[in-house]
Order: structure tokens, then C-alpha cells, then sequence
């Protein structure tokens, strides 16, 4: 996949740059002439829509970073002058703060994505630990990008996460006491929370080229799972994918602008609209969307330590999942016991999102009432988050090992192409049978 | 080390010299490192106006019986309730019960103010404010992840793992304490 290259410079400037720097050739190499596999998906595009989304988030973070003072005394009546005096203010913060969640939607749908069809296998790991990494960095971007604002929902949850980290034994509270520069979460945490809001994006791009980096040597999986065999099995990334791409992101985008222009708040908090006050928490504090699931697991726990151990190693198992799955099928299309659990899976994460978002002793099924088991009624959100934070890590621990020893796949193609050409070889005769359109 | 680099010894110089040279550069070049990014980890911690920040002195008849008040400490919240009788004798009688961070009513006041009751307002889970008046124990409770305090700030259910603290603090006369 690497290596052999087909740019020619054609022009005399071209020929130059290609002596001394070759940044032609290796744009060339990368989005031009690159094989991709010709059976991608479309949910194969989230990639672009990512790399698109870090954009705008750090064009419109600069934005905001001229006008945004980072002082506990000014930083909430800040954003209310970005969003009422400063030209088109409102349109950059909403971009920005809707921006994450559209972020966030698109690195979920491309980590189900790999998870379905495999994509941390062999030769692959390295290529889904740098994700992993890309995601956790991404989720540090955000928390921090949320304190900014200094709300109500802002400064508590600064407490809450930082906190977190309180709960380990003997370094505990030098740990918060470093990252808060203080006794509490004050002006030295906004300060620094701000430096490093501003920091990590940065570190993101950097990963991202080591993450197509990695993608770049070992080429695209795809809905096979079948590696490429032959030149038959691919095509050139442009204009096949840079279209493909295209259209999704234009597709993207209007879910993205509806929400800028028509909803902007949808999926903010009310809350932090009210400046922070230390002395007074919200009655119902919760995180940004994206986080529930993981605060589900925090909360199911009833010991401080462990329930802070599991949230994290929560995120932590992603990183030696392609050690956990044993099984050489890569695509989920050929694992068809697995894909049930698979599904099943899906569903325990947005049942953890959905029981992170309500109180923890809220009923389930309201007006029904049961039976209390060890410290909560068993018709509760507490209750409901630990059966499906249970199925969340034994999918990875219990199930996906297991069924990589047990199962018996269904029979894969002989290659990419295999399946396309066979399926139009019994189409009637005289139909219009040419498989590359079929990509 | 020993021995990385034959050629040398081959030259006729004494390997162990050289390795001894390598290992010295590179423990200087490390421990300079070292000397260098402790500042840059130092500087996050409590700066001196930081630590410095005064003790504060509060006047307790402000708080009617029955009530409490909260101030700001440190940052931090700082509850100042005076006990009713009702409360002081639940608090007694629940000294022997099962408790995760077991202490007697005695050890969470100054020794003949029952009635004054000094905590620090942060939940011992994960640091928000507990409101007073909830929960299963008439004290205080955690709106964040359901933590219940009885009337004497200890921690009777919830996933907080301690009762909520007491800081350091002398009545200088019957109706003025200094906390810090």
C-alpha cells in the first residue's frame, strides 16, 4: 500500500519542489492516487467528516479565544458579549459549542463502525489504539471547553471530574490540589483549564496525522473484513471517495446547520445559562451527552474508587480490544452470533447514556413498585445502569473472547471483488453488469 | 553499555573510559531535564496568595436556632448550623448504629457546643454541596449522586466514603469563631 509511488511533476515548479521537499507527491500519494478498497460504505465516511469537524472546531475556537476573557470574574459576562455585541459572535460560539456534540456524533458512529467490521484487528492496532487516543484526548477537549463558560453546570462539573481523581489512595488529594491550584476549583483551575483547552486541539491534529499515518501503511479495512488481493480490489481515493466523502459531509453539514440555526441550545443544559455559584449545586447536575454513558457507570458503582476505576477503565478496554477478540473473521457480516451480542451492545450504551441523564433513585417503569436489592430499588436508574454496564465490559471481557474461541463463522469471499462479480454473473444476461459502479 | 562499541576498543581506548563518559552525559542531560520540568509541575500547585488566604471570623448569633448559614472558606463552602435539641439527640442516639466513618456526635464539636455544628459544605463522594433538610437522615443530602448525612454531617448512605469534614476552628468567645 506504501512505498511505490505514481506522482509524475509535470510542471518546472513541480519537478523543483519534488528534488528538494516531495509535499506534492505526498499529498498525491495520500488523497489522489491512494487504492482504496472499492466496497466502502458509507459508513466509511465519518473519517473525512472528522478530520472536517477538528477543523471547525479550531477555526472558530481562535475566534472565540480573542474575545473570551478567562477570569472567574468575567469569563460568563464574556460569552454574553460574544453573544450579543461581537459581529456574528453568536454564529461562531454556536458553530463551536454545537460543533463538539456534531464532533462527538461522528467518532461514535466511526468507533461502531470499527467495532463492526473489525478494524482493530491485525494489521490494524495500531491504527485503533491511535484512535482510542484521538477519543481521550477529545473527551479532555471537551470537558475542559465546557468549564469555560463558568455556568452553574460548568463549574460543578469541574468539581465532580476533578474530584474523580481525589478518589485514588495517598496521592489523591495532592493530585486535585495540583490541578486545581487551590483548595477548590477557583481562578487557577479556569486559567489553566483555558491554556489547555486551547493546547490540546493541537495534539489532536497531531495524532490524527499519525492516525492516517498508520491508516496509510496498512490501507482501509472494509465491509468485508477481506484484505485487498489485487489492484482489481481497489480504486483511486480520488475522485471515487473525495465524492463520496463529499456527499456526506454536505449531508452532515445540514444536520449540523438545522442545529446551529434552528436549536442551538437542544443539547446544552438550561443550567449553565446561570453564572457558577460555589456555594450552591444544581438539584440535577449532568454532564454533556456524550459523557452520560460513563457517568451511568460512575454512578452505578456504590464505592467511590471503584466506581471512578470503572468509568475509566470503561474507555481503558477499548485499548487492548484487538487482543480481547480472537477470531480471524474480521467483518461482523460473516459472525452472525456475534453481531446479535454486537447489536445487543449498541443498545447497553444507549441505555447507559439514557439511565445517565435521570436522577439515580428515579423508577424505571414509573408506578410500579418492587422490591429492594443490597442499597436501591431494583426498578431503578441505578439498578438499570448496572446491568448494562455489566454487558458493556463482559462484551468485551466475557463475550467477544469467548466467541472468538466458539463460534463458527459463515463463509467469507475469496476477495473483495468476489461477491460483486459473482452476484452480477447471475443477473440475466444483458443487464447492464459492470461491478466497478457497484463500489 | 560495555562493550557497545568495539571499534573503539579496537582503537586501543580503554571501552570502559568511553562507557563511563556516555553513562555520566546522559545521567547529567536526565537529571538536568528533571531539574528543569519539576518547575514546570511545580508551578500548577497552590500559588503563595494562594495559600496565604486568611482565616475567617464569623459572629454566630447571626444564626437563629434551627437554621445554618454558609460561607465562603478557602473557596469552599462552609456550613455553621445551630443544633436544635431534636437534632442533637438524634445525632446521640445514632452514635452505636453501623456507620462507614464511625465518630461519636462528641468528636464533631467543641466540647460543650453541641448546639454549633462546623462543616466544610463539600460532599466527600465527589465535592458538591449537600442541602440540608433531605435524605433518609434529616441532615444533609447530596443532590449529585444521592450521598444522606444524618444531623451530624456523618455519612450514613450514598457512595461518599467519609462524613463531611470538620476544619480547624477555637470559639474566641461564646459568639465568635475563627475558622483556619
Amino acid at each position: 500500500m506504501s512505498g511505490h509511488s505514481n506522482y509524475v511533476p509535470k510542471t518546472g515548479i513541480e519537478r523543483w519542489l519534488d528534488a528538494r521537499m516531495p509535499i506534492v507527491r505526498l499529498a498525491y500519494d495520500s488523497v489522489v492516487d491512494f487504492p482504496t478498497p472499492k466496497n466502502l460504505n458509507y459508513w466509511y465516511t465519518f473519517g473525512g467528516i472528522l478530520a472536517l469537524c477538528l477543523g471547525i472546531q479550531l477555526a472558530t475556537g481562535i475566534v472565540l479565544a480573542m474575545h473570551y476573557v478567562p477570569h472567574v470574574d468575567h469569563a460568563f459576562a464574556s460569552i454574553e458579549r460574544i453573544m450579543r455585541d461581537v459581529n456574528y459572535g453568536w454564529l461562531v460560539r454556536y458553530m463551536h459549542a454545537n460543533g463538539a456534540s456534531m464532533f462527538f456524533i461522528a467518532v461514535y458512529a466511526h468507533m461502531f463502525r470499527g467495532l463492526y467490521y473489525g478494524s482493530y484487528k491485525a494489521p490494524r492496532e495500531l491504527l485503533w489504539i491511535l484512535g482510542c487516543v484521538i477519543y481521550l484526548l477529545m473527551m479532555a477537549t471537551a470537558f475542559m471547553g465546557y468549564v469555560l463558560p463558568w455556568g452553574q453546570m460548568s463549574f460543578h462539573g469541574a468539581v465532580v471530574i476533578t474530584n474523580l481523581f481525589g478518589a485514588l489512595p495517598v496521592v489523591g488529594e495532592s493530585i486535585t490540589t495540583w490541578l486545581w491550584g487551590g483548595f477548590a476549583v477557583d481562578n487557577p483551575t479556569l486559567n489553566r483549564f483555558f491554556s489547555l483547552h486551547y493546547l490540546l486541539p493541537f495534539m489532536i491534529a497531531g495524532v490524527v496525522v499519525l492516525h492516517i499515518w498508520a491508516l496509510h501503511v496498512v490501507g482501509n479495512n472494509n465491509p468485508t473484513g477481506v484484505e485487498v488481493k489485487s489492484k482489481a480490489d481497489t480504486v483511486p481515493f480520488h475522485p471515487y471517495y473525495t465524492v463520496k466523502d463529499g456527499f456526506a459531509i454536505a449531508v452532515f453539514l445540514l444536520m449540523f446547520a438545522a442545529f446551529v440555526f434552528f436549536n442551538p441550545n437542544a443539547l446544552g443544559d438550561p443550567v449553565n445559562y446561570v453564572p457558577a455559584n460555589p456555594l450552591v449545586t444544581p438539584a440535577h447536575i449532568v454532564p454533556e451527552w456524550y459523557f452520560l454513558p460513563f457517568y451511568a457507570i460512575l454512578r452505578a458503582v456504590p464505592d467511590k474508587l471503584m466506581g471512578v476505576l470503572m468509568m475509566f477503565g470503561a474507555i481503558a478496554v477499548l485499548f487492548v480490544l484487538p487482543w480481547l477478540d480472537r477470531s480471524r473473521v474480521k467483518s461482523l457480516r460473516y459472525r452472525p452470533t456475534t453481531r446479535m451480542y454486537f447489536f445487543i451492545f449498541v443498545v447497553a450504551c444507549l441505555v447507559l447514556g439514557y439511565c445517565g441523564g435521570k436522577l439515580p433513585d428515579e423508577h424505571v417503569i414509573p408506578g410500579l413498585s418492587t422490591f429492594t436489592l443490597f442499597d436501591a430499588d431494583l426498578n431503578s436508574m441505578v439498578w438499570l445502569s448496572r446491568f448494562a454496564a455489566a454487558y458493556y465490559f463482559a462484551y468485551f471481557l466475557v463475550i467477544l473472547p469467548w466467541m472468538g474461541l466458539t463460534e463458527t463463522p459463515l463463509p467469507q469471499p475469496e476477495s473483495i471483488s468476489e461477491p460483486v462479480l459473482s452476484h452480477s454473473a447471475a443477473t440475466p444476461a444483458g443487464a447492464a453488469a459492470s461491478p466497478e459502479k457497484r463500489g | 553499555m560495555a562493550g557497545a562499541n568495539p571499534e573503539h576498543g579496537a582503537g586501543g581506548d580503554d571501552p570502559s573510559r568511553r562507557d563511563f563518559i556516555h553513562i555520566a552525559a546522559v545521567a547529567a542531560a536526565a537529571g538536568a531535564a528533571a531539574t528543569v520540568a519539576w518547575p514546570l509541575v511545580d508551578q500548577m500547585n497552590p500559588a503563595g496568595d494562594t495559600l496565604a488566604l486568611a482565616s475567617v471570623e464569623f459572629d454566630l448569633t447571626k444564626v437563629e436556632l434551627g437554621q445554618s448559614v454558609t460561607i465562603k472558606w478557602r473557596g469552599k463552602p462552609l456550613f455553621i448550623r445551630h443544633r436544635t435539641g431534636a437534632e442533637i439527640a438524634a445525632a446521640i442516639k445514632d452514635d452505636k448504629a453501623d456507620m462507614r466513618d464511625p465518630q461519636t456526635d462528641e468528636e464533631r464539636h467543641k466540647p460543650g457546643k453541641a448546639e454549633w455544628l462546623v462543616l466544610i459544605g463539600t460532599c466527600t463522594h465527589l465535592g458538591c454541596v449537600p442541602t440540608f433538610g433531605g435524605g433518609d437522615y434529616a441532615g444533609w443530602f447530596c443532590p449529585c449522586h444521592g450521598s444522606h448525612y444524618d444531623t451530624s454531617g456523618r455519612i450514613r448512605k450514598g457512595p461518599a466514603p467519609k462524613n463531611l469534614a470538620v476544619p480547624e476552628y477555637a470559639f474566641l468567645s461564646d459568639t465568635l469563631v475563627k475558622v483556619g
